[in-house]
Parts: structure tokens; C-alpha cells; sequence
């Protein structure tokens, strides 16, 4: 008796998702333009500047650490060079 | 008090361990490192740099070299030789073996692969050294959306490990103790431009380990009953899983400077939490200097089967006595200076720069004991704490 809602109300929100889904892949428009970028470009801003030194300094810590695993890599800029 | 070991080659210790996951750890941050968003290829770079880690009567030190360069518009390679040289008299070997020195030798080949806005990367590594032997491969794919704004990235790494052990006799290595591990490593990340100023990155690690896991060298402690205590050999499970998740966040300031933050909790299957805490800031000064400085706090408890002190031989399945896997604290501060030079190019080089970064390291043992000091009642011993310095110097080119 009860699940009947239920079952429409769960494919609506389904059939929503999906269609909300969809449009975002035709059309998000970049809400940073690529004019707009230019800070992002500057090479301070990357998560990994110099990749052989970060790679021995995650070294030393992954021998002296228990942890391990997700130290992110490079990264950062804006995608533009 | 119990007589130290007097293994004279069975000396390698707790610093052996630092081996286990560097192959995978070398592949992944080498290979994985992609851009933000990854419809462009690595700039063509080549780097050579020298190392030196101090503390805790461990020293380490060597170069590492990375060149890399684009073939063509879609094709980027590159490769990297890494040595450490490596003298021991840390904690584990003055207490129950001896000093040791050791040379590992590493090199990691790889590409990066651009298809519209689809990056591929694989790499291959091998390390080896007299008594170990790591190979491992790792492939990646990252793909940049909604106007280059986001990029998702997904990781896969597999290693395979030879264990030997010194022959306690002669030179060369027990031909009857040989061992294999398997260790596979799955990443997830994501990269999202924020704002104008602003980037986060969030990345998911599972690694799985599979074999012989154990230090073939190490012994954990126990009472002898008679009020002192005796040595045994560590046993550590054949199998151990840890998921990692972390978070980044790169903001660009008001004024040419950016600072950054990281958070990234951990856990696995032998009973370990840590939780990782950075926050840094870099500094440009005119054209030429870039300075930097941070912060790092990094905390965890202890694997379930570990214990400084075990109340009798074989107390449990399960035994270690390895201060990675104990509950500690550790501080660490960071400084760098960068010196950029040859920035309107010189001859077939683009620019360059010359580095020199340190950090200092404190580690607070919480359940690890000082062996070394006499009088005390087992398990009364202070705590054990240690300093670390690490340098980095290297001069990089872009070609």
C-alpha cells in the first residue's frame, strides 16, 4: 500500500537526478573563464613544484611514518601552457 | 638485562622498512603526477639533485636525477636514477645488532600519453640493493571536464618484492631464506579550480600487501621471568590493507604569494590510525628568489599487535616491536630558497633554478623505550625521541 509512493516518489527523484546530470554535462559554463587564470598559472601555484624533490621528501616519510598512501601528486596551474 | 644480539650481518634494522613501499612510492609520485588539468603534457625538465637525511644514528644520502622529454605533440618520456647510500646506527641496531652500511640503487622509466583531453601514464621501476629487490609498474588515467576546471584521475600500481637475509656467517646472503611480497596500490583523485585563486585536490589511496611483510632482521622484547627480559623474532601478519584520504588546498594570495593546506587521515588493518596536518607559504621575492617555509604534524597509534614490552615469549600470535607501528607524534618544519636564473633563456635552455630546501623533523615516541640507558626495571625505561635534518639540493633546467 505504502511503497507505491514511495516507488514513484524514488523514480522522480531518479529521473530528475538523471535529467539534472545530463544537462550538467552539455552545460556548465566555466565559472573561471580562461582569462581569469592567470594567477592559477603562476607556477606557485602548484601542489607539486618540483616532482624529484617532493618524490624523496614523501620517501622519508612513508620509511618513518606508518601511514601511507594518498600524498597527492603534482599538480596546480591552470592547464594553460 | 638481556645480552645484545650480537648478530654481526644480521644488522639491518628498522630502516630496512623504509625499502618496502619506495619502488611504489617512487612510480606513483613520479608517474602520477599530473597536472591539475591534464590536457597538457609535463613540461619538458630535467633535474639532478642530492639528498642527505641525519637522525637518529641514521644517515643517508645520495643523488637522484630526473630528465624528461616530449616526442612529438601527444608523447612525453621520462626516467630517473635514485641512489642512497645508507649508514645505520639507529636505535634497533645499537640495541640488537650492529652497524651496518648499504647501497640501493633505483631507476624508474615512464611516459605520459596525451588523447584530446585524456592523459595515459605508465611507468616501471626496480630496486636493488644486497639483500632486496622491489619491481613494480604502475599505470594512470586522468581526464579534465567542464572547461579544464576538473580533473579526475584514477591510479593502479602493482610491485613485487624479493626479501633475503645476510648469511650470519661469510658475505652474501642466506641461500635458504627467500621471500616474496605482493603489493598492489589503487588511487583515486580529484582536482577542482575553485575560484580564480583557489584549487582543492582530493585523492583516495587503498594499498594491499600480500606476503612476507616482516623485517628479517628486527626482534621484539620480552620478561624472562627472572626480571629481566629476552629477544625474539618479530612476526608480523602475511597480509595488511590501509586506506588514505587526503585533502589539499592551494590559494593564491592578494600579493604574489600562495599558502596551502593539507589534511589527510589513515587507517588499516593492523590497527593503525594517523591523521597528517600541513600548512605551508610561498613567497616570491622580484624575479629572481622564491622562498618557502611550513609546517607538518603528523600523529598515529599503534598496530594491534605491537607492544615495547611482551609479558613472556610468544605472548601473542602476532608480535612487533617496530617503532614505525608504535603510537607517536611528530613535528616538522620546512624551509626552501629557490634561485631562478637563465629566465630569457640561454643557449637550448628555457630558464633554470638552483634549490636548496630543509626540513627539521622531531619524532615523541609514546610507547617506544630507550634501550640504550642500564638501571632501570624493564618497561621503566624513558621514552625514546630522536631529531631528523633533511636536505635537498638541486638545480633544475626546462628545455
Amino acid at each position: 500500500m505504502s511503497r507505491a509512493p514511495l516507488s514513484s516518489l524514488r523514480r522522480a527523484l531518479l529521473l530528475a537526478t538523471a535529467a539534472a546530470l545530463l544537462a550538467g554535462c552539455s552545460g556548465i559554463e566555466p565559472w573561471v573563464k580562461p582569462y581569469e587564470r592567470a594567477n592559477l598559472a603562476d607556477p606557485i601555484m602548484s601542489f607539486s613544484r618540483d616532482p624529484v624533490a617532493d618524490s624523496y621528501v614523501n620517501h622519508v616519510y612513508e620509511a618513518r611514518e606508518g601511514a601511507r598512501g594518498a600524498e597527492g601528486g603534482g599538480g596546480g596551474g591552470c592547464g594553460c601552457n | 638485562m638481556a645480552p645484545r644480539e650480537e648478530v654481526a650481518v644480521a644488522a639491518a634494522a628498522t630502516d630496512k622498512r623504509a625499502r618496502f613501499h619506495w619502488g611504489l612510492l617512487a612510480a606513483g609520485a613520479l608517474g602520477f603526477c599530473l597536472p591539475l588539468t591534464a590536457a597538457v603534457l609535463p613540461e619538458d625538465r630535467a633535474d639532478a639533485l642530492y639528498h642527505a637525511y641525519s637522525g637518529g644514528g641514521l644517515e643517508v644520502n645520495g643523488p637522484s636525477y630526473l630528465a624528461r622529454k616530449q616526442l612529438g605533440k601527444y608523447t612525453s618520456l621520462f626516467g630517473n636514477y635514485y641512489v642512497d647510500a645508507i649508514s645505520s646506527a639507529s636505535i634497533d641496531v645499537v640495541t640488537t645488532a650492529s652497524q651496518y652500511t648499504e647501497r640501493r640503487e633505483e631507476k624508474t622509466l615512464g611516459g605520459d600519453f596525451l588523447y584530446e583531453k585524456t592523459l595515459f601514464n605508465l611507468s616501471f621501476t626496480n630496486s636493488e640493493e644486497s639483500d632486496f629487490s622491489a619491481r613494480s609498474a604502475a599505470f594512470g588515467i586522468s581526464h579534465s571536464m567542464f572547461g579544464d576546471l576538473t580533473t579526475v584521475s584514477l591510479g593502479y600500481g602493482q610491485g613485487w618484492d624479493t626479501i633475503r637475509r645476510r648469511a650470519t656467517t661469510g658475505s652474501g646472503t642466506d641461500p635458504d631464506f627467500e621471500k616474496k611480497a605482493d603489493r598492489q596500490r589503487y588511487r583515486l583523485g580529484l582536482s577542482q579550480v575553485l575560484s580564480k585563486n583557489a584549487l582543492i585536490n582530493l585523492n583516495y589511496e587503498l594499498v594491499t600487501d600480500e606476503g612476507y611483510l616482516n623485517n628479517p632482521y628486527r626482534s621484539v622484547r620480552f620478561l624472562n621471568g627472572s626480571g629481566g627480559y629476552d629477544y625474539q623474532s618479530e612476526v608480523y601478519p602475511n597480509t595488511r590493507t590501509s586506506h588514505a584520504l587526503g585533502l589539499k588546498v592551494l590559494y593564491y594570495l592578494p600579493y604574489r604569494a600562495a599558502v596551502h593546506g593539507e589534511v589527510r587521515g589513515f587507517m588499516d588493518t593492523w590497527g593503525i590510525n594517523a591523521l597528517i596536518g600541513e600548512v605551508g607559504y610561498v613567497h616570491p621575492l622580484g624575479k629572481d628568489w622564491t622562498f618557502e617555509a611550513s609546517y607538518r604534524y603528523y600523529t598515529q597509534s599503534r598496530a594491534d599487535f605491537y607492544s615495547d614490552l611482551f609479558p613472556r615469549q610468544d605472548a601473542q600470535n602476532y608480535l612487533a616491536r617496530d617503532k614505525e607501528l608504535s603510537t607517536y607524534v611528530s613535528h616538522g618544519l620546512g624551509l626552501g630558497a629557490s634561485y631562478h636564473f637563465a629566465q630569457r633563456g640561454w643557449g637550448f635552455i628555457d630558464k633554470g633554478s638552483l634549490n636548496l630546501k630543509y626540513n627539521y623533523m622531531q619524532f615523541n615516541y609514546q610507547d617506544f623505550r630507550d634501550l640504550r640507558v642500564e638501571g632501570y626495571t624493564p618497561g621503566t625505561e624513558p621514552l625514546y625521541s630522536f631529531s631528523a635534518h633533511v636536505l635537498r639540493l638541486f638545480i633544475s633546467i626546462w628545455y
